[in-house]
This record gives C-alpha cells, structure tokens and sequence, in this order.
C-alpha cells in the first residue's frame, strides 16, 4: 500500500497499480454515496461525500510522487513504462469522476430542500449503469483485462441513451410547469455530470486497453441509430 | 459475529503456537535462514484450511497488505489472489482504512459498506490483528449482511408501491358500491354495469397482489444463484400452449425456432417461465395487431449463454421509453396497459430474475415495426453457483 516503504522496482510497479485502485475505490465510494444521497434525501451523507474528495486529490498527489520516481529513478521500458504513464492518465481520469461525483453531492443538498420528485428515480437508475462502467473498467484495470475494458467502451452507448431519455423527460416537465424549471435544471446537471462520469470511464478504458495491448483501441465507437436498443444487465431496483 | 470472530481467534491462536513450535524443531535440522522463510508458510497453510471451513468471506493480510490467506467465500467477494496486494482487487476504502488502522495496532476495528454492483450487497467487516510465526498479521472477516437487509427494504418498498398502486381500483370499487347502494338502488340494469366494472377493478387488485408479491419473492432471493438446468426450448414450448387462448383471441399464432446448439441453461424453471411468460404476454397485449409473433432459442455469440427471444410486428416502442422499461410500474401508455390488464410490474420482474441468474436484457425496437426483446440465460454448468 501506499504508505509503506517498497525497495524493489517491481515493489514500486506494484504499488502504484495498487494506489490506483484504492483511488479508483474511493472515487466509486465518493459516487455511490453522492447517488444515494439523492436517493435517501440523506444530507449528512452527502456532506460526507464532499468531504471525502479530498482524499482522492490526496491519492492523486501520492500516484504522481509514486510515478515521477519510477520515471526518474528507473527508467522505465516497455510495459513498466506503459505502467507508468497509464497510472497518471488514469489518475487525472478518476480525480475528474471524484470532482463529478462531489458535484451531485452539492447538488443532492440543494435537491434535498425541494419537494421530492419522482424524476430523480432515472437518475439513480443512470448512476448503477455508471458505477457499474467505473467497477468494470477498475477491475480490468485489476486483471489488465484488455476484453473486459474494450466491452466497457463499447457499453457507454447505454448511458448515453439513458442521458437522452432523461433530458427528454425532463424538457417536458419543466415545459408544463415552469416553476420547476430550478429544480430540473439541477436534475438536468446530475444526469449530464453522470453522462460525463461515463466518459471518463471509456477513457480509463482505453488506457487499460493500452496498457494490455500496448496499442490503442482502433475501431471507433457504435453510435445510435435508428433502431434503438437497450441491453439492461444486472442493476438495482428503481 | 462475534462469536465467530472469537472462534476464529481461537483457532488462529492455537495455529500460531503451532506454528511457531514447527519452526523451533525446524530450525534444529536446516540452516536458520531457510527455516525462517518456510515456518510462516507452514503456519499459513492451515491457517488456509481453517479459514475455508468458515461460512463467511476471511482474508489474512501481511504486514504489506498483501494477501496471506483466504478463503474460497473470499475470493468470490473480493477477488482476492494469496500474494497480491489485497487493495488492488477490493477497493472499498472504509475496509481498507480499517486494516489499515489494525496494521497500525488498534485492538479490532470494523466497517460497513454496500457493494452498489451488479448486484447490491451489504457487508459487515471486522478487523483483527493476530500473530502467525511470529509476524503480524491482519484477519478481516466479512459478513454478508444482504438477506437482512433486504428483507427490510422490501417491507418498506412492498408498502409504499402496492398502497399508491392500490388506491386507484379502490377508490373506483368504493365509488361504485356507493352508487349502487345510492342513486343505483333500485336500477337492475345500472347495478349489472357496475358490478362487472367492479368484478374487473378486483381482478386488476388481484393481478397486482400477484405481482408484487412475486416480484418481493424474487428479490429476496436476487444474491443467490439458482444451481439448476433449465431448457428454454421446453418452456417456451409449454408457455406458448398455455398462451393459445389470448392468441386465439388475437387472431395470430406464435413460432417457436430452436437453433442448432442451444444449450441448456443454469436456472430456476418456474422462474425462467414467468420471464417467458411476460415476454410472450407483452408481445400478444402491445405488439398482436402486427400479426404472428416469432420465438427464436439460440446460442449467443460468445456461447456463453442461451437466449430467447420474443419478436412482434408491432407499434414498437419509441426509443426514449426503452431504457426506463424495466423500471417498476413505468408504462409508456398508462391508459393502454390498464386496459389490456398490465400492472406494469411484467418487466421489473423480468429484470430480477435475470439479475438473479446473471442473464442480461436486451430491447431492441423501430418504431411502426416491431419489438424485439431478447434474454441471455448463461448456459448450464454442472456446479455453477
Ligand atoms: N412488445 C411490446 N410492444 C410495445 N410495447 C411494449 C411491449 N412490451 C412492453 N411494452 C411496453 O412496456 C410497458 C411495461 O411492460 P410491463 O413491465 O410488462 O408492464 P405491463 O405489461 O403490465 O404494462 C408496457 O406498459 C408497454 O407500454
Ligand atoms: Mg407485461
């Protein structure tokens, strides 16, 4: 772990794999917590959760310090070398969805002082689908899986396509009555920082693809057509 | 919890001493570095042995939060891989921060966290320290704490859904007695009318009831595996005889198609019939005006599993509405689905169950062409679960 000491090359390679993940688990943390604070209305919890990315800035700062040593100090070839790069990028990666994640923690806490709203039931249903897409990636990440990653890129189509729908729904809500148009513009936000949250999640993809590979994901991604689908894998109730 | 914890203290305890007179003997016959190096090992793997007849998920970690020991519970849980560093598989950081503060020399420690994916869970974690050969070790036990939990949940969530659900027919039947008892009173003719409209209103309480309740079932049970083989074929079979009447009704047949190489699949029949069922019901009730409806069994592209699907030349469904089909009580057509008899419950069921096997949904639908919907069910393997 990150705060002991490791004297071998390989002990260092390790490590900073290993901090990437524990910061990969905090980030997923920081969001799960932030989508039940929507859920639960539970403003505590969501005060947490604001607090909680400091640790990620903090993680980030250690996988810097970590990567600059190796780069420095071991002149890394080759996949050490991959190693290397992709646990930054991946780190700025995961120090974005910790930014997004404590965005709908704020948001969350204003939310909480309106009327519920049935509205919010996507959105959570849109969170699962992206905290699944974050727990997929950081576990190809865990098995440098270059399929399990690759299938991650692809399925980002499914939240976008969720995102759709939501705005949808509530473009028609705030048309009818305009008096909640405040409170679905925040909505609005949550479910565009969750699209974004996805993003991120693609891109932590093609890292983990390249660093498997040590080539970049060529074919480029499935777009809608005009024959919607849907796959709904396992997730929670709504 | 507790009681095990103390247990496994126990054992652990008088698997150290052990351990620790095994390499005093050691060190007698061989050269002290090599005895150092083995006699931890030796320790570890009874350590091994005992923490595999535990129930619940148990990693040893060293002093580099590496994995020393686990069980096969754990492994499951956690991912967790003898040697590895425990935090590159299992990320959770309130279980980390607590080894990490045993690591430190607290006497115990302990953290509580849900797993959001696939499938939520809820776990309880204890941390101890214990001394294996004369290293430290960490012991963190975690209790599946998911069956409790959700027991709780479902009462809320049962009450909450079937009060606003039930409200509507019965507010209705209420209004109607009020009518007949009242201005109705002495009209046979009215009476008539409103007594069939009630008989439907009650029909529709039972047909949610139904639902909801096996809708809970299915979900108390949605972290369990289902260990058994299943053949869609013969249920797809067995649903379309019993849905001959309603196809009759419509005027349409429906075709069933069994590619070559469909597999049987690891799965609960009764289970796998309701998700047919609804499946097949939805195509007839939304999709029947098209004409036939098609069945089609076949192996999926990767042969890991089996699907079934259900196509109908229906209206189709706008592609806004799919992603949010399988949410409970979500109807594109209120009105519509009333009518035909839906709860709007059909496909939230659908979803559970395939959560409990592991399988997956995929809608495909063009609006004005039809609907395709298509269940993958993992293929069956002896064992599987
Ligand atoms: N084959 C289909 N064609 C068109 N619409 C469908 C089809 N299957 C389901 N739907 C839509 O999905 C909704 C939800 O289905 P379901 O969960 O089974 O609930 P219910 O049938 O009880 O209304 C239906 O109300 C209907 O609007
Ligand atoms: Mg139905």
């Amino acid at each position: 772990m990150s705060e002991h000491t490791v004297k071998s090359y390989e002990g260092e390679l390790e490590a900073i794999s290993t901090s990437v993940a524990q910061m990969g688990g905090v980030a997923e943390a920081l969001l799960q917590g932030a989508i039940d604070a929507l859920q639960r209305r539970d403003s505590a919890l969501a005060d947490r959760m604001i607090e909680s990315d400091r640790r990620i800035d903090e993680l980030e700062r250690v996988i810097e310090g970590q990567a600059v040593k190796i780069l420095a100090l071991r002149q890394p070839v080759g996949v050490d070398l991959r190693l290397t790069v992709t646990a930054l990028r991946i780190s700025n990666e995961i120090e974005r969805i910790g930014d997004l994640a404590k965005n709908i923690a704020k948001r969350a806490l204003v939310l909480n002082r309106e009327n519920p709203v049935r509205l919010t039931q996507g959105l959570v249903r849109m969170g699962r689908e992206c905290l699944s897409q974050i727990k997929a990636v950081l576990d190809a990440y865990a098995a440098r899986d270059a399929e399990s990653a690759m299938a991650v890129w692809r399925r980002d189509e499914e939240i976008d396509e969720l995102y759709n729908s939501i705005f949808r729904e509530l473009l028609t809500y705030m048309m009818e009555d305009p008096r909640t148009i405040s409170l679905a513009t925040h909505l609005l936000f949550v479910a565009k920082n969750l699209e974004r949250a996805g993003d991120h999640a693609t891109n932590i993809a093609e890292q983990v693809y390249y660093l498997a590979k040590g080539a970049y994901i060529g074919e480029d991604r499935p777009k809608g057509d005009a024959t919607a689908s849907a796959s709904v894998p396992y997730e929670q109730a709504s | 919890m507790t009681l095990w914890l103390a247990l496994v203290l126990i054992a652990l305890v008088a698997l150290a001493a052990g351990a620790a007179g095994y390499a005093l003997s050691r060190r007698r016959a061989s050269p002290p570095a090599a005895a150092a190096a083995q006699a931890p090992q030796a320790g570890l793997a009874e350590i091994t042995a005992v923490l595999q007849a535990l129930p619940h998920a148990t990693v040893l970690l060293d002093e580099t939060g590496r994995v020393a020991a686990k069980n096969a519970a754990a492994a499951e849980l956690t991912g967790a891989a003898v040697g590895k560093p425990f935090a590159a598989s299992f990320r959770v950081p309130d279980l980390l921060a607590a080894i990490e503060h045993v690591r430190d020399g607290a006497e115990s420690a302990e953290a509580a966290f849900t797993l959001p994916v696939p499938v939520e869970r809820s776990i309880e974690a204890r941390v101890a320290p214990v001394e294996v050969g004369g290293r430290r070790y960490q012991l963190a036990f975690l209790h599946d704490i998911t069956a409790m939990v959700r027991v709780e949940r479902m009462r809320a969530d049962f009450v909450a859904n079937a009060s606003h659900e039930l409200r509507t027919p019965l507010t209705s039947l209420s209004g109607f007695i009020e009518t007949i008892l009242g201005p109705a009173r002495d009209d046979p003719d009215a009476t008539g009318r409103f007594l069939e409209i009630m008989q439907a209103q009650a029909q529709r309480m039972r047909r949610l009831i139904d639902d909801l309740l096996s809708l809970s079932r299915i979900e108390l049970n949605e972290h369990v595996r289902p260990a058994a083989k299943a053949d869609l074929a013969g249920i797809a079979r067995d649903v379309v005889d019993a849905a001959q009447p309603a196809l009759n009704r419509a005027g349409i047949k429906a075709v069933i198609d069994v590619a070559e190489g469909a597999r049987p699949v690891t799965g609960a029949r009764d289970e796998l019939l309701q998700i047919a069922q609804n499946l097949i019901d939805n195509a007839v009730k939304y999709g029947g005006e098209g004409g036939d409806i098609e069945v089609n069994i076949f192996p999926s592209a990767d042969g890991a599993a089996t699907a079934l699907s259900v196509s109908d030349k229906g209206p189709g469904i706008a592609r806004e509405h799919i992603p949010r089909l399988t949410e409970r009580f979500y109807r594109v057509d209120d009105a519509m689905s009333r009518e035909r008899g839906g709860t709007g419950l059909g496909l939230a069921i659908v979803k559970h169950i395939l959560n409990r096997h592991r399988g997956r949904l995929e809608i495909e639908s063009e609006p004005g062409r039809g609907s395709k919907f298509t269940v993958f069910i993992p293929v069956w393997q002896p064992g599987a679960a």
